[in-house]
């Protein structure tokens, strides 16, 4: 089959797209090179949605995160994923610093960011009663929120899904040839072959390798690593909004916010580590410095109630600015590069923009009762005893906890194992039902995961992986 | 809506043995929540022998021992609940719990009995740095897969830190057929018992590295190696010492956290020190008519400390459900120079016996004397061979004693070396 469209890179940013592409009359690929989607940056981040006062007016950067961030608490609503508009401050806490506020703010004026306010100390302890006592004053953009990255990303994947998207996993692409006479891609995977119309590259770190394997060398991307610590839920007190420092030439800097499951999170770090080693790993020193960054706004941060640190991989260009729109190789062959903070934010307008032009291109019409959504997961935790009492009197396997920390129950497990995109490893559940993400960071649950996950595929324990390739969790039988 | 007197949360060791001396009190209406499969807590898993030494003098394999108290458990018609995991204990004593055959149960209670045991460090809290592989669990995880599912977590093994589990498990992976190249623990001494790194470690030529620790996690899906190195008088590395070891599974014994959750968010309560509720010599916690008892008070090496302290916690529910609990005339208890903790933190002048004091010290001394004070005077003195972190102590207070304190008073433990 030649599919009109292939997207390449099933992160937040190929998948919105899938999605807005899936509600057209037209055919598509989903085509990720690990064995899920949402496995790159987009599952390691610091989750905000950011106002849009950070980037300089007129870059695509203003642009679609204004446009985007308008549109995440719809889509977000719509497709049944955890988003918070919590608001966020850029904090002062030198007397020198008030003046960037103000500079921050005229930038969001020229953005388009609606109810932006400057507040002094008083309402701003109000807003965050631990913050640093010598803190003078902040940016309040209320607009600002947290999302479950990850989350966003499978909804929308599991909705192009619904809408008749193919999706295909542990498909790295190797080699793309182009028939100029057909006018035909050909996206290789060893001796794999998809064949495609248009092309979208949105590779994500490994964007401006896709775009040179059809001779675009244009882009280039540098790994610009965060590391980041998460705290236990029951430190969630230490920030209301998302807490920023004033910006300096290192970015964002340190930020301390409640995620949107109420764990705490600080980071990210800021540092290049060139474009080959995809390291994820992280260190102690740069850690360190974190957690005495975040001091500085939330002095009772304590490194005794950190339940796992992580790193995420910014593509940076050294444009500065996201990189959207045909390749000046082929013009069937869009970029969708560089997409690197506020890219989650700008993630459903770039969906929009991308699809927009494709449809031109293709001159499709809309689907006519194209599913909108997706089957809307059960969160027992969050139900009321009435509904619990419902749910598990329809189903009894509702009425099983397997993650004792996250309280999820094995008709979660089993839902999220049989979804549109089927969760096939350990980390797979995790990030579909929050199993083993809480503070014993599965102890508990994992090795019944494990079991779940083996007898509804029809496998052997030790088949099963972590999160796929050769990440097993366990190497035969006892003797 | 059900009415019990009494609702034990948990059915290991600790929640069985309360529950069993509840009825012997005369309490009838008892009931025990478990979210496992069986009762028996984590004894399930422990198949090795060294259970029961000093309660039954036996030495018994740790469903063994669990039998003992499951068989007691149903010859006296003491009702269970097992795939039940209670999800909240309220101010009024409510308790709610979901299984799949009840669906959510919503039970009045009289008194409630925690007994919920402990959970183990996870790796995020050592925070250590590397990469998140797989091939990184903690020991009781792996004790889990093995002697449960009969499957192996990987051949070539270290493990850092030597609490027991990770001892226990160094050699069970040993019989398995797997390597286990090394044990690294953090602290200049172990906090295991000295009789599992003998029978466990030396008895099959595992080395067991003191002051050292785990400074870097290595491989990219499945573990490759660790780096170690050497750590100085404040845990931190030192640079030069450190040595990659090759090998596919970390095992981590660092350490086991009482699983307070329900008892935070109840409000009772709790000791920073042991991450257990603050109690009285009865268990009896914060708050009135809930008792807490086994590893959720406190962390215990013996089960069979578990046992005793249990049985006060049954015997102190029953006394409040029946109406028969003494007046309260309390005296604090605070552990001081060298000594971390004492659990009851609180005693009451009307317990009507002797008092138990149990304790743990903050490091290895040899040939120091633990010294008793009320109030600043000294009222006993007891020179030991050997005090460590692993081994649990205790001092008693007589009932005689405690007739002469007076309602207010504090009592301080301390080790002089
Ligand atoms: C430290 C950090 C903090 C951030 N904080 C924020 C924030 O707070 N707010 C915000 O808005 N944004 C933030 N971002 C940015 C945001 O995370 C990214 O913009 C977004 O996740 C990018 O999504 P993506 O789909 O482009 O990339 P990815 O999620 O990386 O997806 C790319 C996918 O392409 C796949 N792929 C790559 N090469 C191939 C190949 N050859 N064949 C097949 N598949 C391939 C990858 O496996 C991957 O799944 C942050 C980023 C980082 C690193
Ligand atoms: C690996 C290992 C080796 C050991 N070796 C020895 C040894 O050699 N000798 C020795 O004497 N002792 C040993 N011990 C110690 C001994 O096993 C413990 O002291 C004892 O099991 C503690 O009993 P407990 O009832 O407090 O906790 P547990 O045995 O942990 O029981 C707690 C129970 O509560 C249940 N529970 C928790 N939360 C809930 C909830 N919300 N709802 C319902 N149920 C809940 C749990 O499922 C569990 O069954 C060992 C312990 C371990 C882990």
């Amino acid at each position: 089959m030649i599919y009109d469209v292939a997207v390449i890179g099933a992160g937040v940013i190929g998948s919105m797209i899938s999605m807005e592409l899936s509600h057209y009359n037209l055919s598509s690929v989903l085509i990720e090179r690990f064995n899920d989607v949402a496995m790159g940056t987009t599952k390691a981040n610091s989750a905000i949605v950011h106002a849009g006062f950070d980037a300089m007016p007129g870059t695509l950067k203003a642009k679609f995160n204004v446009e985007g961030t308008k549109l995440m608490p719809g889509i977000c609503k719509t497709l049944h994923v955890p988003f918070k508009q919590c608001g966020s401050v850029v904090v002062a806490f030198y007397e020198e610093q008030l003046k960037t506020l103000q500079t921050l703010y005229d930038r969001g004026i020229k953005n388009g960011v609606p109810d932006m306010e400057i507040i002094g100390r008083d309402k701003l302890r109000e807003l965050e009663p631990h913050i640093n006592e010598i803190a003078k004053g902040a940016l309040y953009a209320k607009t600002a929120g947290v999302v479950c990255p990850y989350q966003l990303a499978i909804a929308s994947a599991e909705n192009a899904v619904l809408n008749g998207t193919k999706v295909e996993l542990n498909y790295q692409v190797e080699k793309i040839d182009y028939d100029e006479n057909s006018k035909i891609f050909s996206i290789c995977s060893g001796d794999r072959k998809i064949e495609a119309k248009y092309v979208i590259n949105c590779a994500g770190i490994h964007s401006g390798k896709v775009a040179s394997l059809i001779g675009d060398n244009s882009i280039e991307i540098i790994f610009r690593k965060g590391e980041y610590m998460l705290l236990d839920k029951n430190q969630g007190h230490l920030a209301n909004t998302v807490i920023f420092q004033c910006p300096s030439e290192m970015g964002k800097g340190i930020l301390v916010t409640k995620t949107v499951d109420g764990n705490v999170i600080t980071g990210p770090s800021s540092i290049d580590i060139g474009s080959v080693d995809e390291d994820l790993s992280t260190n102690s020193d740069v850690l360190d410095s974190v957690v005495e960054a975040a001091r500085l706004s939330v002095p009772e941060i304590n490194t005794r109630n950190v339940i796992t640190s992580f790193a995420g991989l910014r593509a940076h260009s050294p444009t500065n600015d996201f990189i959207i729109g045909e390749s000046d190789v082929n013009p069937s062959f869009i970029n969708v590069a560089g997409i690197e903070s506020p890219g989650l934010s700008a993630a459903p307008a770039i969906g929009v923009y991308v699809k927009d032009l494709i449809v031109k291109k293709l001159g499709v019409s809309m689907k006519e009762g194209y599913e909108l959504s997706r089957k809307a997961p059960v969160r027992f935790n969050e139900l009321t005893n009435e509904q619990k009492k419902e749910l598990i009197e329809k189903d009894k396997r509702y009425g099983r906890i397997i993650c004792r920390c996250e309280t999820v129950t094995e008709g979660e497990i089993l839902d999220a194992i049989h979804s549109p995109i089927p969760a096939t490893d350990v980390d797979g559940v995790k990030r579909r039902t929050r199993a083993g993400m809480g503070r014993c960071q599965g102890g508990f649950c994992g090795s019944k995961v494990v079991e779940l996950l083996a007898r509804e595929h029809g496998l052997k324990l030790d088949d099963i992986t972590k999160f796929g390739g050769n990440s097993k969790l366990l190497v035969g039988k006892t003797k | 809506m059900l009415n019990y007197d009494i609702v034990v949360v948990g059915g290991g060791p600790a929640g069985m043995a309360a529950a069993v001396k509840a009825k012997e009190c005369g309490v009838d209406s008892i009931l025990v929540l478990e979210r496992a499969e069986t009762l028996g807590g984590i004894l399930e898993q422990c198949i090795h022998t060294g259970f029961g030494l000093h309660y039954f003098g036996e030495e018994l394999s740790g469903p063994e021992y669990a039998d003992r108290f499951i068989q007691q458990i149903t010859e006296k018609n003491i009702e269970y609940k097992t795939d039940t995991m209670v999800l909240e204990v309220t101010a009024d004593n409510k308790v709610y719990a979901v299984n799949s055959t009840d669906g959510l149960l919503e039970i009045q209670a009289k008194a409630v009995i925690l007994a919920m045991g402990c959970r183990e460090r996870p790796r995020g809290a050592l925070n250590t740095p590397g990469t998140r592989c797989a091939g990184v669990m903690t020991a009781g995880t792996a004790q889990k897969y093995v002697n449960i599912d009969g499957y192996m977590p990987g051949k070539k093994v270290v493990i850092l830190g030597s609490g027991d589990i990770g001892l226990i498990m160094a050699r069970r992976m040993t019989l398995e057929g797997a390597e286990v190249k090394l044990v690294c623990e953090l602290m200049p001494y172990s906090s295991g018992l000295t009789r599992n790194i003998v029978q466990c470690l030396d008895d099959y030529g595992i080395p067991l590295e003191l002051s050292c620790t785990v400074i870097r996690i290595h491989g990219n899906e499945r573990l490759e190696g660790v780096t170690v190195a050497k750590v100085d008088e404040n845990r931190r590395p030192i640079k030069g010492t450190e040595r990659f070891i090759e090998c596919d599974t970390l095992l981590l014994s660092v350490g086991l956290i009482p699983e307070n959750e329900l008892t935070r968010e109840a409000g009772i309560e709790l000791d920073p020190v042991t991450s257990g509720a603050v109690v009285d010599e009865s268990r009896q916690t914060t708050q009135p008519g809930v008792f807490a008892c086994g590893n959720v008070l406190h962390v215990h090496d013996l089960v069979d400390y578990v046992t005793l302290e249990s049985y006060s916690a049954g015997e102190g529910a029953a006394k409040y459900v029946l109406g028969t609990a003494p007046e309260k005339r309390y005296i604090t208890t605070k552990g001081v120079g060298g000594v971390r903790y004492i659990v009851p933190q609180k005693v009451n002048l009307n317990a009507g016996e002797d008092v138990k004091l149990y304790f743990r010290v903050g490091r290895v001394y040899k040939g120091a004397s633990v010294v008793v004070k009320y109030n600043g005077y000294e009222i006993m003195r007891r020179k030991k061979p050997r005090l460590a972190p692993g081994e649990m102590e205790n001092v008693i207070l007589k009932e005689s004693e405690l007739a002469k304190f007076a309602e207010g008073g504090l009592v301080e433990i301390s080790v002089e070396e």
